[in-house]
């Protein structure tokens, strides 16, 4: 036994001391370049956070004319129908465009145009996806429809592309070798070993739907979001926290409600 | 010197672990506590260094009564009181000597912690523990690649880094099989031996007890049912302590109490915080 | 023969009758949805004109446009970056909060649900409203909604994460007479250090996608370029945009994965 002064380092990861600290100070350098970059000075930051105390005053408590209480509930009611609308077209969509980004299903070409359009609907916010369609289409609802579509066919359609490739392949050959034509191979082999997931996911891009229809109208694309941006623009901050909490009520039913029905449906 | 008297533990469930029990375990002898499951072996040993709190009683190490410290108190207590557990509760994804300085937490700083720098008389320490441990050249691996029995050493390690007055050892052969029990058990109270260490011991192997153990104490349904050297454990100590446990889940007690008839008395009954 | 009359159905007749309640439900809930909305069907039809009519006029990329993005494009990796830092710092407490196994009472525990709900519920550019308002238009306001808006995400699952753990190892750590923030550095941190890891890596990568938008309110970051482009209806440096945040995008997510594969 080595009696004496035997010492002992934590061993990193990085192989190397030196290498190790070489990253930490990098790390470090990164987070102060940005705080630079961002502007977050410590004087501001305490100012703001001075004013928060009087700001949040004036958003409490949450009140609504009669009047606006009805706008809230108009507009909500759009948000909601819109995520329903949306979410059916949004599927419809997804379904051909998932089999067409299946590698094992669909050919090359058409593999790559299909991906490549599940990464730029992925990409982009919706509130991206939804100023560009208000140019196109112009205000309203329609617009709202379109991005959410736009997104959920993005979402749904890679999950499900995704579900496609990992299905067994000899049940289909099964279906294929008793004599059943294409057709009938996919509504006997494929769509049997696709559909419990499906409903799951339906359920849970509606709950997220519902999310984004809550906030698109900020650009003009219908539901709540408008009246929100309305009464920031006028400094009707009461009115405000009113609208906010109708917001994260109808949010919080439907994570709820998708919830549950997950859970009952596997 | 470990003096329990007239201890007392009721789980909010209901169930009444202890219900007075008085023991002592003096100068640096081992004692064993067998009995049933749910007799009340672990809560007894939890409510020692109060990670269970008892419900009523005192609890005297050397001079210092446990149950009234506050928290401060009780931390610095604790760092006298080395502890083994029954699934070893090592840190996982720690390496094997950092599990082992987890046993000097209560001599470093938070900011020490965090640094891993601990003095350098821990880490001579450490380094000769692990080597009478028998893991030497085991310090940077980590805990999880090791087997069950190499994980129980680390554990002893830890306890024993403390320089504790007392070893607190929870049921530590339970996940091992017989074999290296019965090393581990050797080793435990060898190195307690080396260092004039009291240990108490909890263990429902009898055969484990009575080889390794100076004095045994039986609990039966919360209360002190037996008391002697393992010589006086006789046919007629066991039934009191195993009187109306069924099965008891191990070999050396159920041999025991197949010779038992008195078996509608009292079920096994396990309790919340028992293992 | 008897056998020529039997019939064969996929599902009995309880699990056909709930599934066909719950497909009616959803389509009546579609069409009423639809007719609520009274956006006439016939502008439905101009959609794809509309869009293709759009693309054509974003093409091709106004390539001398990039020059004006960069220094809006660094700024939305440094809004995310460190939003995703801020939430994390917050995130630790609040999931300490949020875990049955490690909240100190039943009052803590639903202050850390209240955050974490709040925090989720709203969205990124619902926060920024606040914090320009607060801290007044630029990247700080961008950055501290990221901040917001993660914590309930990092919090949540980081809080369940925390749930999950071993609390022998814990207790262990505690009977040798640690401190709580000890307990902490030995017992509880190192069992939920890949999932911490992970979790931040995963939403930093989601932060950079939301800090495109925060510009649309005056918080900063490269959507400013983009409303502006938008608004002047220069629909060619629209594209360019458009194209560098899907590279930014694109390689945020690969970069993600790779590391995220790398901590397990």
């Amino acid at each position: 036994m080595a009696a004496g002064n035997r010492t002992w380092k934590r061993p990193t990861v990085f192989g190397r001391r030196g290498v190790k600290w070489a990253v930490y100070a990098g790390i470090v350098g990164f987070f102060i370049w940005s705080g630079v970059g961002v502007g977050a000075d410590p004087a501001r930051i305490a100012r703001g956070l001075g004013n928060s105390a009087s700001l949040v005053g004036d958003f409490m408590p949450p009140s609504a004319t009669p009047r606006q209480s009805q706008r809230i509930l108009d507009k909500m009611f759009e948000s909601v129908a819109m995520a329903m609308v949306s979410t059916l077209t949004g599927i419809v969509l997804s379904v051909p465009i998932a089999f067409m980004a299946a590698e094992n299903l669909s050919p090359r070409p058409l593999y790559a145009v299909n991906r490549g359009f599940i990464s730029i609907s992925r990409a982009f916010n919706a509130i991206i996806v939804g100023i560009i369609a208000v140019k196109a289409i112009g205000f309203g609802p329609l617009a709202g429809i379109l991005t959410i579509t736009f997104k959920t066919v993005g979402f749904f359609s890679k999950l499900l592309a995704e579900d496609l490739e990992d299905i067994d392949m000899g049940s289909v050959d099964a279906v294929r070798a008793s004599g059943a034509s294409p057709i009938q191979t996919l509504l006997y082999g494929v769509v049997p070993q696709i559909i419990p997931r499906f409903a799951g996911l339906s359920v849970y891009r509606w709950d997220i739907n519902i999310r984004t229809s809550t906030i698109i109208g900020i650009v003009g694309a219908g539901g709540i979001g408008s009246v929100l941006l309305t009464a920031f623009n006028r400094y009707d901050y009461q009115y405000v926290t009113a609208i906010l909490l109708a917001i994260i009520a109808v949010v919080l039913v439907a994570e709820g409600v998708s919830a549950v029905v997950r859970r009952r449906y596997n | 010197m470990l003096r329990a008297t007239d201890l007392h533990k009721t789980y909010p469930t209901g169930d009444e672990a202890l219900s007075g029990v008085t023991m002592s375990v003096e100068g640096s002898e081992t004692v064993a506590m067998i009995g049933p499951s749910g007799a009340g072996k672990s809560t007894f040993i939890r409510c020692v260094n109060r990670l269970t709190e008892p419900s009523s009683g005192e609890i005297y190490l050397d001079e210092t009564e446990l149950t009234s410290l506050n928290d401060d108190a009780l931390r610095s207590a604790r760092r006298d009181i080395g502890m083994i557990f029954q699934e070893y509760n090592l840190v996982e994804r720690l390496t094997v000597m950092e599990n082992v300085l987890t046993g000097r937490l209560g001599y470093v700083s938070a900011w020490q912690a965090f640094r891993r720098s601990f003095p350098a008389e821990d880490i001579e320490r450490a380094y000769e523990i692990l080597e009478r441990v028998g893991l030497n050249d085991m310090e940077n691996k980590r805990v999880d690649e090791l087997s069950g029995g190499q994980r129980q050493r680390v554990g002893i390690a830890r306890a024993v880094i403390q320089q504790p007055k007392i070893l607190l050892v929870d049921e530590p052969t339970s996940s091992l099989d017989p074999e290296t029990s019965n090393t581990v058990m050797r080793l435990l109270t060898d190195i307690a031996a080396e260092r004039e260490v009291p240990v108490l011991i909890n263990i429902h192997e009898v055969d484990l007890a009575t080889e390794h153990a100076d004095r045994i104490v039986g609990l039966h349904n919360g209360e002190l049912v037996f008391e002697g050297t393992p010589d006086e454990l006789d046919e007629q100590g066991l039934d009191q302590v195993y009187r109306g446990a069924e099965v008891p889940e191990n070999i050396g007690s159920q041999r025991v109490s197949d010779g038992d008839t008195d078996t509608a008395v009292d079920p096994d009954r396990p309790l919340a915080g028992e293992t | 023969m008897a056998t020529d009359n039997r019939e064969w159905e996929r599902f009995d007749r309880r699990r056909r009758i709930g599934r066909f309640a719950l497909v009616l439900v959803a389509a009546v809930a579609i069409i009423g949805s639809w007719r609520y909305m009274n956006t006439g069907i016939v502008r439905a039809e101009t959609i794809p004109r509309e869009v293709g009519d759009l693309l054509t006029r974003m093409y091709p990329p106004d390539v001398a446009y990039t020059t004006r993005i960069v220094q809006p494009l660094v700024e939305t990796i440094q809004i995310a970056a460190l939003g995703t830092l801020g939430a994390l710092a917050l995130a630790i407490p609040v999931a300490l909060l949020a875990a049955e196994n490690t909240t100190p009472n039943a009052v803590t525990f639903w202050l850390g649900k209240l955050i974490v709900t709040v925090s989720r519920s709203v969205n990124t550019i619902i926060w920024a409203l606040f914090f320009v308002v607060l801290f007044g238009s630029g990247p700080l306001a961008g950055a501290t909604a990221i901040v917001f808006r993660s914590v309930g995400f990092l919090g949540k699952l980081l809080g369940e994460e925390i749930e999950e753990i071993n609390f022998g190892q814990v207790e262990a750590v505690r009977a040798s007479g640690a401190s709580s923030a000890q307990v902490l550095l030995y017992g509880i941190l190192p069992q939920v250090k890949p999932a911490l890891v992970g979790l931040s890596i995963y939403r930093w990568d989601i932060n950079i996608r939301d800090s495109t938008v925060l510009g649309f309110v005056g918080a900063g970051g490269i959507g400013v370029q983009l409303f502006r482009a938008v608004n002047a209806f220069a629909w060619q440096s629209v594209a360019t945009v458009l194209i560098v945040i899907l590279g930014v995008v694109v390689a945020t997510e690969s970069l993600s994965a790779y590391t995220r594969a790398l901590v397990r």
